[in-house]
């Protein structure tokens, strides 16, 4: 008889209908998995605000005078903006915006000084990424009152005749994108669906492996020809579909409860659902081959959840966070799934903005999986 | 390299595992012949199910070589794992599958050909036709016996490792279970098997006694035997317990221990014991020196180990 097979197709079949079969049975996890994403859809109705500064801001300037550069440098001494690029177009304006590269883009149109000192009122566009209103609510505010400022200082003398009072000398239009009304069900609940995946996922794997160990069964997984790789998998792929029940719920919540739009491809976003998911059920697979009994992995999905859950941008903008805080983010699926998801449904975002947010996920799971298969012991040493 | 080459079954020497620097199992070399059923004793704790699990590389060995169905038994766990059926002492199958679940799970495990006949065939023999989709949870000890017998069987496994396979079983199903055995290894298949049963010990075609995680002595039965140097008395009589008591500490005089209605005094020294017994070999009791039997051994080779281990 020959070696048995690095993968084989067949005995991962067999570990792929033994989990749906177990789960099928689990009424209570399976009610669990239902229940979670509509209790949190309730509790979170409401959203929390903050203040965040140093908002990075784009800067299409097309005009050379001398106010226009120090209108910009008032915006930046209020410490709300920071200009990170110069932009050359409307059309890399709008790039930078939905790729959420910015939050703002500030447009001086052409001959912006001159006509401010001919008294003319010339337009400052000030286009604004709302998806998420707590984080640019308070900018926007600001912005009235900095103006104002900036040009109570430099016109006088013989331009003190010109209007320097709010909406006088300057036409500031400000164009709220995505999300025009500020209405922050709007940022939650599409951000609810990574959180109550990261959630539930990573548990519900975590348990996989420990409960074999603890209930016996492992020892007879293990005395059978089966590689780690095949029972790995085999423990994820069921749970793939549980994900996409709980995405249904909140997806047809959002519709139909909080009346969220849906700018975006379906399809593109349940893809990007799907790279989610496994890198959550990755990372509990992986729990579970760590932990030595349930309540520990239970304790590590947790020790997994709460920061995904702080320092992801769903609980406070997470331009507002500090920059370790903003680094810790950007490693966890969360954060780069909250951008996906609310630029797919919000913005609209196509193949190209998401992808740039999905392969951090994915490659999140591939290291995470690799880990997995690597502690998955073949023995009960 | 395969079993035809080699004609052991199992051969391996210096099997040895650690447990926190405690060695469980310590240097345990046995031999098993094709067609055997071979009976693994010893009391709880001596390291029987490590040895066992370190034959089917569920544990890594410490030290140890040798073969199992000639392939090494360190280095070819995985295929070593594919031509032997491995019953757990604790029921280890899905409890939350169904019985027809379970096999089918195990026969696709093993990439067994024409699936679904090989288990609704497994299922009948089982006598489980009516019930197959019941929940293995729901199954009464003897049942889940024979379910995880059933399923250790369906890949067709040249070597059986039973790890006390008739515990908490009752009687009619312990017989009807050996009866099994012997007709499997009479196909040719070969079994270790532990157990705590005198009488299923005797029905060995040969067996090793551990304890301490040390083989104390392996053979047929009567050689086991033989090799203790043991003699017994038997002692029939009233009021036999103060007699034990009386006897236990005199010189020659290893065990005494009841046996329903009698009572077994032994010693390795014949003369010793017979000078110490003299006094009592008397009306109402009446003795008979017979050939000791298997517990009797076993017993004194549990104390033996016990003074060495003291020393
Ligand atoms: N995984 C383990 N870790 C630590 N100690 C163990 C482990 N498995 C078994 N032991 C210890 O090794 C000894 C032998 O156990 P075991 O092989 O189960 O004996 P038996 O099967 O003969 O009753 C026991 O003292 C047990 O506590
Ligand atoms: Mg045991």
């Amino acid at each position: 008889m020959s070696s048995p097979s690095p993968f084989s197709v067949q005995r991962f079949i067999a570990i792929v209908v033994k989990e749906f079969i177990q789960m099928g049975r689990d009424r209570v996890t399976f009610g669990m998995m239902v229940g979670i994403p509509l209790i949190q859809l309730v509790l979170f109705g409401f959203a929390i605000n903050t203040d965040p500064k140093h908002l990075p801001v784009a800067v299409l300037m097309a005009d050379q005078g001398a106010q226009s550069r120090t209108l910009l440098e008032a915006m930046k001494n209020s410490r709300y903006f920071e200009f990170v690029r110069e932009v050359h177009s409307e059309a890399e304006a709008q790039e930078a915006l939905s790729q959420g590269a910015v939050q703002f883009v500030v447009n001086f149109p052409v001959n912006f000084s001159r006509d401010l000192l001919r008294g003319d009122r010339p337009v400052l566009l000030v286009e604004a990424d709302a998806t998420d209103p707590a984080s640019t609510s308070n900018a926007m505010g600001s912005l009235n009152k900095v103006l104002e400022q900036a040009l109570k200082h430099d016109l006088k003398g013989p331009l003190a005749f010109l209007d320097t009072s709010a909406g006088g000398a300057v036409d500031l239009r400000i164009h709220a994108r995505y999300n025009p009304e500020a209405i922050t069900q709007y940022n939650i609940v599409p951000g609810l669906m990574g959180v109550v995946l990261t959630m539930t996922m990573v548990m519900i794997t975590a348990l996989a492996i420990t409960r074999e160990r603890e209930r016996g069964t492992m020892e007879n997984l293990l005395s059978m020809p089966t590689r780690p790789f095949e029972v790995l998998l085999g423990k994820i792929i069921p749970y793939i579909l549980i994900g996409y029940i709980q995405v249904a719920l909140i997806l047809l919540a959002a519709h139909f409860l909080f009346q969220v739009p849906m700018m975006g491809d379906l399809g593109l976003l349940l893809l990007g659902v799907f790279v989610f998911i496994t890198a959550n059920l990755a990372m509990g697979i992986t729990f579970s081959t760590l932990a030595k009994n349930q309540l520990q992995a239970v304790q590590l999905s947790f020790f997994f959840f709460l920061p995904s859950l702080l320092l992801s941008g769903f609980m406070f903008p997470f331009r507002g966070m500090p920059v370790w805080a903003q680094t810790l983010g950007e490693v966890l699926p969360l954060t780069h799934f909250l951008r996906v998801v609310r630029g797919i449904m919000l913005k609209g975002n196509g193949l190209h903005e998401t992808m740039g947010h999905l392969w951090p996920v994915a490659l999140f799971a591939a290291v995470v999986l690799t880990i997995g298969v690597k502690r998955y012991r073949q023995t009960l040493d | 390299m395969n079993a035809m080459n080699n004609h052991l079954v199992i051969d391996v020497k210096d099997m040895t595992k650690q447990f926190g620097g405690r060695r469980v199992v310590d240097h345990i070399g046995l031999q098993v012949r094709p067609g055997e059923i071979y009976g693994f004793l010893g009391p709880n704790g001596s390291g029987k199910t490590t040895f066992i699990r370190m034959l089917c590389g569920l544990l890594k060995a410490d030290e140890g070589s040798g073969t199992c169905l000639g392939y090494d038994v360190i280095r070819d766990s995985e295929e070593i794992k594919l031509q032997v059926g491995y019953m757990t002492q604790r029921f280890s199958f899905w409890e939350d599958l169904s019985i027809a679940e379970n096999l089918d799970f195990v026969a696709r495990m093993y990439g067994i050909k024409k699936r679904r006949e090989v288990v609704s065939q497994s299922i009948e023999r089982l006598g489980l036709t009516g019930r197959q989709r019941q929940l293995a949870g729901q199954l009464s000890g003897g049942w889940k016996q024979r379910l995880a017998l059933a399923a250790c069987l369906i890949h067709n496994p040249k070597l059986l490792l039973l790890d006390e396979p008739t515990a908490g079983v009752d009687p009619k199903a312990r017989r009807d279970f050996w009866e099994q055995i012997h007709q499997l290894a009479a196909e040719g298949l070969t079994f270790l098997i532990t157990t705590h049963y005198m009488d299923e010990a005797e029905r060995c075609d040969r067996l090793a006694y551990i304890a301490y995680g040390r083989l104390l002595a392996n053979g047929t039965v009567a050689e086991v035997i033989d090799s203790a140097h043991l003699t017994t008395w038997s002692v029939k009589g009233p009021d036999l317990q103060k007699l034990t008591l009386e006897l236990r500490h005199k010189p020659g005089v290893q065990h005494a221990v009841a046996f329903g209605s009698m009572l077994h005094v032994s010693g390795g020294d014949a003369d010793e014991l017979e000078r110490s017994i003299a006094p009592y070999r008397k009306s109402p009791y009446e003795w008979t020196l017979i050939r000791p039997g298997l517990e009797d051994v076993f017993i004194h080779l549990m104390g033996q180990s016990q003074d060495n281990f003291a020393s």
